[in-house]
């Protein structure tokens, strides 16, 4: 089937979708966006997470078909032409990012969670990255990358 | 492999007449997983997620009726004061990208001995109400499930809504599993007090074939605290009471052994769970104030 939806505000389309492939085989076989990483294919790890109208889902639970005429925002949107987003500005500095293959999803994950809940207590940031699983830094940089980007963000928003 | 996208409910209705064994797909959850991993090529995918009428749901005649495709992240921000019971299984469910998807009508259709909304669902009475071309029909949840993901939906009838009852007393769930996120139960237990009708609701999950209500444990707690009028003027309860309650939980169960648990496990923990959970409606119908694990 031929599929046409947004990516990142952009047009996308794909011919020859199988109607049982996933979104997140679209994104990144069909159009060069390996951003979100292909793990689990079972909604465990977190590391496809894109938006889809807005909401954190898991891209390989969702079916090609079902993203016709939607939006999807994957990682590539995040940063801007020249510079990181404050929230991969502050993985970097935390020293959040160790092989990064979790690294994507937890950065979707983490703006959709500063994006509805601008100011998280550690129990908030938690909960609501409890479905992006990493094998490499034990969390806590983690933590301290997601209190940093809404620290910044708050800064932004106040000058 | 054919793809049915309708954008209204009798035209999903009519979809599922024509097509009997098309595969519905709403969050994609558990079908997703299935094709990913080649468990399931199911010949045609019926989407859900473009039908508006299934993500609405509404208070008529003192009755909610929630569509099939309202999210479990809906279930808990706007039903979570209604449906306390229910709210509390759904923030077990998964993790914030599954609750944004996973639906309660594909937890009804999955008929998972492990879906975490059934045991609610079950202390409180729902209904399902079950709709294709022929007409619609209302089935109680108790009776939905057949066996081990099965249910009673015939090949041309989509789960249209669940109805269910407002709380009017306190309710509770508990859960077991290794870890607080992304587990299927080890195992589940939901209680719900009804206060108006002097009356108990359980439900138990992943401790049987199907979800199914410890009606015995039920009536012996409901019989017990009206002799002592105690839904009236609320005291400590005995613990002989606590004890026999759990006992007849546990008695209800008929689980199996399986990688998550043994079936002595599961039976140990449902008296477990069982106990907890009736301190904590306990406490909440005497004082007022919700209590948690």
């Amino acid at each position: 089937m031929r599929l046409k939806f947004t990516v990142n505000g952009r047009q996308a389309e794909a011919d020859d979708v199988w109607e049982g492939e996933s979104l997140l085989y679209v994104l990144r076989e069909r159009l060069g966006l390996p951003g979100s990483k292909n793990a689990c294919e079972q909604g465990e790890c977190g590391s496809c997470t894109v938006r889809l109208d807005g909401v954190a889902a898991c891209a390989c639970l969702v079916a090609a078909g079902q993203v016709q005429d939607r939006e999807v925002d994957t990682v590539e949107g995040l940063a801007g032409e020249d510079e990181l987003d404050a929230v991969q500005r502050a993985f970097v500095d935390a020293g959040a990012v160790q092989c990064g293959f979790c690294t994507p999803g937890l950065l979707v994950a983490a703006d959709d969670l500063l994006e509805r809940c601008p100011s998280p207590s550690d129990s908030e940031i938690r909960e609501s990255l409890a479905g992006n699983l990493c094998r490499c830094t034990g969390y806590e940089k983690i933590m301290d990358a997601v209190r940093l980007a809404a620290d910044r963000r708050a800064e932004e928003a106040r000058s | 492999m054919d793809f049915l996208r309708p954008t209204h409910w009798r035209d999903a209705l009519d979809a599922k007449a024509h097509h009997p064994d098309a595969t519905p797909i709403a969050g994609g959850t558990d079908v997703m997983v299935e094709i990913n991993f080649g468990r399931r090529r199911p010949s045609t995918l019926l989407d859900l997620t473009g039908v508006p009428e299934l993500t609405d749901w509404s208070l008529d005649d003192g009755r909610l009726r929630i569509g099939a495709g309202v999210p479990y992240a809906r279930l808990i921000d706007e039903l979570g004061d209604r449906l306390p019971g229910l709210a509390i299984a759904s923030r077990t469910v998964g993790s914030p990208q599954i609750r944004n998807r996973g639906t309660l009508g594909g937890n009804l259709a999955s008929a998972s001995p492990a879906g975490d909304g059934h045991p609610p669902l079950l202390a409180s009475d729902a209904e399902v109400e079950v709709q294709s071309l022929r007409g619609t029909r209302t089935v109680p949840v108790g009776e939905f499930f057949t066996g081990v993901k099965r249910h009673v939906l015939a090949d041309d009838e989509l789960i249209a809504a669940v109805h269910v009852a407002p709380a009017t007393g306190a309710q509770q769930f508990s859960k077991i599993g290794t870890r607080n996120a992304m587990v299927i139960a080890v195992c589940t237990f939901a209680v719900a007090l009804h206060p108006e009708q002097q009356r108990v609701g359980t439900g138990l999950g992943s401790a049987a074939p199907t979800p199914r209500p410890a009606t015995e444990a039920a009536e012996f707690l409901a019989a017990e605290l009206t002799d002592t009028d105690q839904w009236n003027r609320p005291r400590p309860l005995p613990e002989s009471v606590v004890r026999r309650f759990g006992e007849l939980v546990a008695a209800t169960t008929a689980p199996i052994d399986d990688v998550r648990g043994t079936a002595n496990y599961r039976t140990h923990a449902m008296a477990v769970m069982a106990r907890r959970t009736l301190g904590w409606v306990w406490n909440e119908h005497r004082t007022g104030r919700q209590q948690c694990a």
